[in-house]
C-alpha cells in the first residue's frame, strides 16, 4: 500500500487578532481534512468566497506556514518539519506554486526567461544549454517556447502569456503536485479556458496532480474531479464534483450555487431586470 | 427603440482618445480609443464589454470628463442631454464642468473600494461629494442622504464608521449610494463588482439596478464578465482593441454574435452542468501602441481574408438595433 500524495487530517490555522491587552484568535482554517491518492492524478479543486480559508490552507500546503493543529504529510513526511536544506528542496521540487497575478508574481525589472533558467538550474539541476532545453521543453508544454519569451520583461506580455510561462515554470523541476492559487481569475475571459484546458493536459498527459483553488463555479464544474466547498474556513461539503453542483445539499453550497449568474440572458435574475 | 437618437441621453460620435507620451524626446502615442461612436438612451444600462486593455476604461474616462494628460480627446464629440437641455462635454470650461460632474454625471470608478478616504468617516465623503450640489442646509442635507441610504437597504449609522470597519462589498455598496444621491441623469460604472465575491457581487448589482430604476438614471456599465452583462444589461457593445466591433440588445449579441471575437467570447464561457470542451482563444490582444494595420482582430481571427489585413471595416447595421465591424459578417449576409 503506497502512501497517499497528500493528506490532511484535521488541519487548523489560527491568526491572533488585536493588540497587547486584548486579543482574541481567528481561525482562518478550521478543521479540514481531505487526500490526494498517489497514483490516481486528478484536479481537486476547492471552493468557497474570500476569507473562506483558501489561500492560508494552500499557504499551509506549500508549508509557507505551519497549521497550528492537525497534520499535513506529503507523501508520508511532514513538509513544515524539513529543516535540511536538501530536504526542502526536495519537497518544492514536487510541489510547486502558481499564483493569482502574474503580474505580481514576476519581478517587473527581471526578464522573464530569468526565473525558468533559475528554477532548472535550482530544481532541476540542469545548467546552460541543458538549462535552456528544459525551459524550452516545459514551455513547449504550455504552447510557448523559449524563442518567443527570452529577453522578456513581465509587461511585454499578456496576461495570459504570462500565467503560461507561470505554469511552464511550475513544470519544468516535474512536479507531482500543482497548488493553482485561483490561477485564472485575473485572466480575461478568452484567455481564461486556454490555461483552464492546460490544466487538463497536466492531469492527463504529464500526471500531475492539480490542487486548484477558485471561487469560480462555471470553471470548476469543468475541469474538477473532486470539489470541497469552503465557507469561514470549514469544509462543509465535498465529493465528486459534478454531484456535488448538480445536486448540493449544504445550505451554503446552494446559496453559493444559487449567487453564479448565468451567461444566458434568457434566464436573466429577477432582481437585475429592468 | 434603440436606434430612435432623439431619446439618447449621451451620444458619442467619431469619438478619438490617445495616450500621448513624450518620454526623453521619444514620441508614444497608445491608441486606447479610436472612432467609437455610440449612444445610450434614457433609463438603460449599456453595457461594454472586451479584455483588459482595450479601451473600456479610457472610454469610461472620457465620457465621464475625468480625463488629465497624458490621456487626450484628439477628435469626436460627448454630448449629453439632461431634460432639454443639450451639452458638448469638451466646449465647456472647468466651472460648467464641476456644475455638471456629480450632479448629472456620476462615475464609479474601478477599484473604488479604495476610493474612500481611509482618515475619514463615510460621512464626510457624501458632504465632499453631494453638498454643494444638492444646496440644502446641513440637517436637510443629512436627513436627504439617511433616507437615499435607506432606500438602498443601507443602515444610516454607516455613515459614521469608517471605510475599514466595513467589508467590501458594504463600501462598494457606499460608493454606489454615493453616486446616485444627487440623482444623476447618467452613471458610469467601471467594474464595479470585479473585485466583489459571487455572492456580494449579485447584492450589489441588484442595488445598481434598483437606484437606476428609482432615479431613472442611465448607466454605462463596463466589466469584462460576461454572466454580469447577460443578467444586467439592456444593451450591450464589444470593444476589442480600441474600437467597438459589435452592438446590439444582449439577448441579440448572446444569441446571434455577429463578429467572429464576440462569439468566440460567448463560446467559450463555462456553465454550470455543462462539461462540453471549450477552447480558449490563441494569440494575444494587439498592443494599442502600435496596432495591426486592417481589422485590428485579424491576427487572431478564424475568418481573416485579404480585405481584414489591409482595411479596417466600418460599424454596418445589420438588424434594427444591431451592428458590426467586420467585412465576414458582410461577407455572409450580402
Amino acid at each position: 500500500m503506497s502512501e497517499p500524495l497528500l493528506d490532511l487530517h484535521g488541519v487548523v490555522r489560527t491568526y491572533s487578532r488585536g493588540g497587547l491587552i486584548s486579543s482574541d484568535y481567528f481561525r482562518a482554517v478550521d478543521g479540514v481534512s481531505f487526500r490526494l491518492e498517489p497514483d490516481r492524478p486528478e484536479i481537486f479543486t476547492i471552493v468557497g468566497e474570500s476569507g473562506s480559508g483558501k489561500t492560508t490552507l494552500a499557504r499551509m500546503i506549500l508549508a509557507m506556514v505551519s497549521p497550528s493543529e492537525g497534520r499535513i504529510t506529503f507523501r508520508g513526511t511532514d513538509p513544515a518539519r524539513l529543516n535540511r536544506r536538501r530536504d526542502r528542496l526536495a519537497f518544492m521540487r514536487q510541489v510547486q506554486p502558481i499564483f493569482q497575478n502574474p503580474f505580481e508574481a514576476f519581478n517587473p525589472l527581471k526578464r522573464v526567461d530569468r526565473y525558468l533558467l533559475m528554477t532548472a538550474r535550482h530544481f532541476a539541476g540542469a545548467r546552460g544549454r541543458d538549462a535552456e532545453r528544459a525551459a524550452d521543453q516545459a514551455l513547449r508544454n504550455v504552447g510557448l517556447s523559449l524563442a518567443e519569451v527570452k529577453g522578456r520583461f513581465p509587461h511585454e506580455l499578456s496576461g495570459g502569456q504570462l500565467q503560461r510561462v507561470a505554469v511552464a515554470r511550475a513544470l519544468i523541476s516535474r512536479p507531482a503536485l500543482i497548488v493553482a492559487d485561483e490561477p485564472v481569475s485575473m485572466v480575461d475571459a478568452s484567455l481564461r479556458m486556454s490555461i483552464v484546458n492546460l490544466f487538463k493536459v497536466l492531469r492527463d498527459e504529464h500526471k500531475v496532480s492539480i490542487l486548484y483553488i477558485t471561487h469560480d463555479l462555471g470553471t470548476a464544474y469543468y475541469i474538477s474531479d473532486r470539489i470541497l466547498i469552503m465557507n469561514k474556513g470549514r469544509a462543509v461539503e465535498s465529493g465528486d464534483a459534478r454531484t456535488v453542483l448538480d445536486n448540493p445539499q449544504h445550505p451554503y453550497s446552494i446559496l453559493l450555487k444559487s449567487a453564479v449568474l448565468s451567461p444566458d440572458p434568457a434566464s436573466r435574475e429577477e432582481a437585475l431586470a429592468p | 427603440m434603440a436606434t430612435d437618437r432623439t431619446r439618447a441621453v449621451l451620444t458619442v460620435e467619431g469619438l478619438r482618445a490617445y495616450y500621448q507620451v513624450n518620454t526623453f524626446g521619444i514620441e508614444r502615442e497608445v491608441r486606447a480609443v479610436d472612432d467609437v461612436s455610440l449612444h445610450v438612451n434614457a433609463n438603460e444600462i449599456y453595457g461594454l464589454a472586451g479584455e483588459s486593455s482595450c479601451g473600456k476604461s479610457t472610454l469610461v474616462k472620457t465620457i465621464a470628463a475625468a480625463i488629465r494628460p497624458p490621456l487626450r480627446v484628439l477628435a469626436g464629440s460627448v454630448t449629453y442631454r439632461f431634460g432639454e437641455r443639450r451639452v458638448s462635454l469638451y466646449d465647456l470650461d472647468e466651472g460648467e464642468l464641476a456644475r455638471i460632474r456629480w450632479k448629472h454625471v456620476s462615475y464609479i470608478m474601478q477599484g473604488s473600494m479604495s476610493v474612500l478616504n481611509p482618515l475619514r468617516r463615510v460621512r464626510s465623503a457624501f458632504v465632499d461629494f453631494a453638498f454643494r450640489h444638492i444646496g440644502k442646509p446641513m440637517p436637510e442635507f443629512t436627513a436627504m442622504v439617511e433616507a437615499h441610504l435607506k432606500r438602498l437597504h443601507l443602515e444610516p449609522t454607516v455613515l459614521d464608521a469608517y471605510p475599514h470597519e466595513l467589508s467590501g462589498g458594504m463600501r462598494q455598496r457606499i460608493t454606489i449610494a454615493l453616486a446616485t444621491v444627487c440623482r444623476p441623469d447618467f452613471i458610469a460604472a467601471d467594474e464595479p463588482t470585479t473585485a466583489l465575491d459571487v455572492v456580494v457581487q449579485k447584492s450589489v448589482l441588484a442595488e445598481l439596478r434598483q437606484a437606476q430604476r428609482e432615479t431613472d438614471a442611465s448607466v454605462l456599465f463596463v466589466t469584462h464578465d460576461m454572466a454580469v452583462h447577460a443578467n444586467l444589461s439592456d444593451r450591450l457593445g464589444i470593444m476589442y482593441a480600441g474600437r467597438l466591433v459589435e452592438e446590439g440588445t444582449t439577448a441579440e449579441v448572446f444569441a446571434t454574435p455577429a463578429h467572429p471575437y464576440t462569439a468566440h467570447l460567448i463560446a467559450s464561457l463555462p456553465r454550470i452542468g455543462d462539461t462540453q470542451a471549450r477552447e480558449g482563444l490563441g494569440g494575444a490582444p494587439p498592443s494599442l501602441a502600435d496596432p495591426p494595420p486592417g481589422c485590428r482582430f485579424h491576427p487572431r481571427c478564424p475568418l481573416a481574408m485579404d480585405i481584414c489585413r489591409r482595411e479596417v471595416p466600418e460599424m454596418a447595421w445589420i438588424g434594427d438595433t444591431h451592428r458590426v465591424a467586420c467585412f465576414a459578417t458582410k461577407a455572409e449576409t450580402a
